[in-house]
């Protein structure tokens, strides 16, 4: 292979002109983000599947709309504005709990679905970086199923009032007694605001931990997200008989950091304060824990970088 | 500038030693086939090149580190690690639209071109194809990158031979145009013997040898030795004999043709001939050594 030394000065010039437009770190990172929605269907047809359930039963119960507005009338106030905000609040609340399963079975398969089939093989031919791909793949319960549980909140309450409405002026009624006892907008931003602030950042370190364990453990995903936590409970209990960690854990589902009305049935209808916000960006418990999801996140992106697959 | 450049590499996984300190350079332009026995090293060697895996020793790929370097390096280097990894939920159409995102090397036309000559359509989902259209849209999606270095391990394993022969064929037609240097691996070595210009046997985590094929076909012959020469045969020391329907063949190394021809049919020697002649004395020598360890460094 003897090449005349002209055109080795050449070469690097020549490879210099070919050598196409460098790939901004965002696109590689939206495109990541959009292959999870391909491969994970359930990431969206799960949420609209109930979204269409709940519609439909809400349909069914409309016949006997008319006759609750007439019986409105009679309760005092505070029971009106329940009963008017029932179907809205329970909508807010199905997308919730919903986004938060389908998260968790995501996350428990995330980093385990590509070593299982191999296709891991695939996609590190690409030049796509471990830290991308677990970013992208963090972001969607930390972002992007919180943002979409508040559009299908949105178009639900939206399509739940049309329908009302709908019935009501198909009965003769007036729709002002309804609409005057729904304050939609404030409702959306208690949603987008529990949705951003629980999701996104009060589970984050739930979330990030189980992304490691399904880029770490062989099978049973489920199983190693939940055991270690539970054994360290137990373990503690045993050898010094105090509950820390298992209080702490439970702060992290139910109440949110003390002094926070952080329960989800109550803190959605609550008006949020100023007084709440900033309590909630102050507590250190949420922001050890963004400490500690962090951590799970590097240690994500190092196994994914190190394991060879299963 | 060589593509591959490795000194000392080494790499162990707890007490069992993958690579033993192996030094290869591989030249630009080159097709070389890596071969060895199940679990000598071939699999880790390559992981090492691509990034994979993290190694001890010094190992340069296109003048990277690839294990530092590794998502630079992944914009100049493709590689087949195997066969059907592509995912299996992935639409064609879907393959075509992220890697034209994330690869600023990738030539969608070029890509939907090579398609064009199979039978898979864009709407069809990976596991709707069979195993050899899998390879087929491997193959495809990876010629249509413009890289400097391929890596293919195992690409064609468990295909039928119409595939495994579509398969290289267009990898020498379509693909290679010498700037590009291309490393292979497979247990089919005759298949390939036509495709290679280097090849490299690999034992027990070494290099034990490395030729171009020029120098393969100018220097080894085969030769079934007449039953009356047999002893004049083998005071030329041939490197291996064996027995085949009651003719001796022996396989000489640099021993002049005419001499050869004088004591039955020659023949240029194959790569399989060759590698069982240097991995069986490879291994007839170990076993003398330290008898008892054959079964034991297997991997």
């Amino acid at each position: 292979m003897n090449t005349p030394s002209d055109a080795l000065r050449e070469s690097p010039l020549e490879s210099d002109l070919v050598t196409p437009a460098v790939i901004p770190a965002s696109r590689r990172f939206y495109w990541s983000v959009r292959r999870e929605f391909w491969e994970y269907r359930s990431l969206y047809l799960g949420p609209l599947a109930v979204g269409a359930l709940f519609l439909l039963g809400f349909l069914i119960r409309t016949i006997h709309l008319p006759a609750q507005i007439r019986a409105a009338s009679a309760l005092n106030p505070m029971q009106q504005q329940e009963l008017f905000e029932q179907p809205y609040t329970f909508a807010a609340l199905l997308f919730m709990g919903v986004i938060f399963v389908v998260s968790v079975f995501y996350c428990l398969d995330a980093l385990h679905g590509e070593r299982r089939d191999r296709s891991i093989l695939f996609w590190k031919s690409l030049p796509v970086s471990d830290l991308t791909t677990v970013l992208a793949k963090a972001s969607i319960p930390l972002l992007i199923l919180p943002l979409l549980a508040v559009v299908l909140t949105v178009v639900t309450q939206l399509l739940i009032l049309l329908i009302s409405s709908v019935v009501l002026l198909a009965s003769g009624l007036s729709v002002t007694t309804l609409w005057s006892h729904l304050p939609l907008v404030q409702m959306w931003l208690m949603v987008l605001f529990h949705m951003v602030a629980i999701h996104g950042l009060w589970l984050a370190p739930v979330y990030c931990w189980m992304l490691l364990v399904s880029g770490w453990a062989r099978r049973a995903t489920l199983l190693w997200a939940v055991l270690p936590p539970l054994a360290i409970g137990m373990a503690e209990k045993i050898a010094f008989n105090t509950t820390h960690f298992a209080a702490m854990l439970g702060r992290r589902f139910g109440a949110g950091p003390e002094d926070v009305p952080f329960t989800t049935g109550h803190m959605v209808m609550a008006p949020l304060t100023e007084l709440d916000l900033s309590k909630f960006l102050l507590s250190p418990g949420l922001w050890t824990g963004l400490a500690v999801a962090a951590v799970f996140l590097a240690a994500a992106v190092r196994l994914r970088r190190y394991r060879e697959p299963m | 500038m060589a593509c591959i450049e490795a000194h000392g590499l080494r790499k162990a996984y707890g007490a069992k030693i993958a690579l033993d300190g192996v030094d290869l350079r591989v030249e630009e332009g080159r097709i070389l086939g890596l071969i060895g026995p199940n679990g000598a090293g071939k699999t880790t060697a390559l992981n090492a090149i691509l990034g994979l895996t993290p190694y001890q020793g010094e190992l340069k790929v296109l003048g990277r580190d690839p294990w530092t370097d590794r998502d630079q390096l992944m914009c100049d280097v493709c590689f087949i690690s195997d066969v059907a990894v592509l995912p299996r939920w992935i639409r064609v159409s879907q393959a075509l639209d992220y890697l034209t995102a994330v690869h600023p090397r990738f030539d969608r036309a070029k890509a939907e071109g090579f398609l064009a000559r199979t039978t898979i359509g864009h709407a069809s989902r990976v596991r709707e194809l069979s195993k050899g259209m899998v390879a087929q849209l491997h193959l495809a999606l990876v010629m249509a990158i413009d890289a400097k270095l391929l890596v293919l391990d195992e690409p064609t394993l468990g295909l039928d031979i119409l595939y495994r022969k579509q398969f290289y064929d267009s990898l020498l037609n379509d693909y290679f145009d010498r700037s590009r240097t291309i490393i292979l691996t497979t247990h089919q070595v005759e298949e390939i013997e036509h495709v290679l210009t280097d090849v490299m046997f690999i034992h027990r985590g070494r290099i034990v040898f490395s030729r171009s094929i020029e120098e393969l076909e100018s220097r080894y012959f085969e030769v079934s030795v007449r039953p009356e020469q047999v002893a004049a045969a083998r005071a030329l020391k041939p490197m291996y004999e064996r027995e085949v329907l009651g003719r001796n063949i022996m396989l000489f190394d640099r021993v002049d043709h005419q001499q050869l021809t004088a004591l039955g049919e020659v023949r240029t020697a194959g790569i399989a001939d060759l590698f069982v002649a240097v991995i069986g004395n490879e291994a007839g020598n170990q076993a003398g050594d330290t008898p008892g360890q054959r079964q034991g460094a297997g991997r």
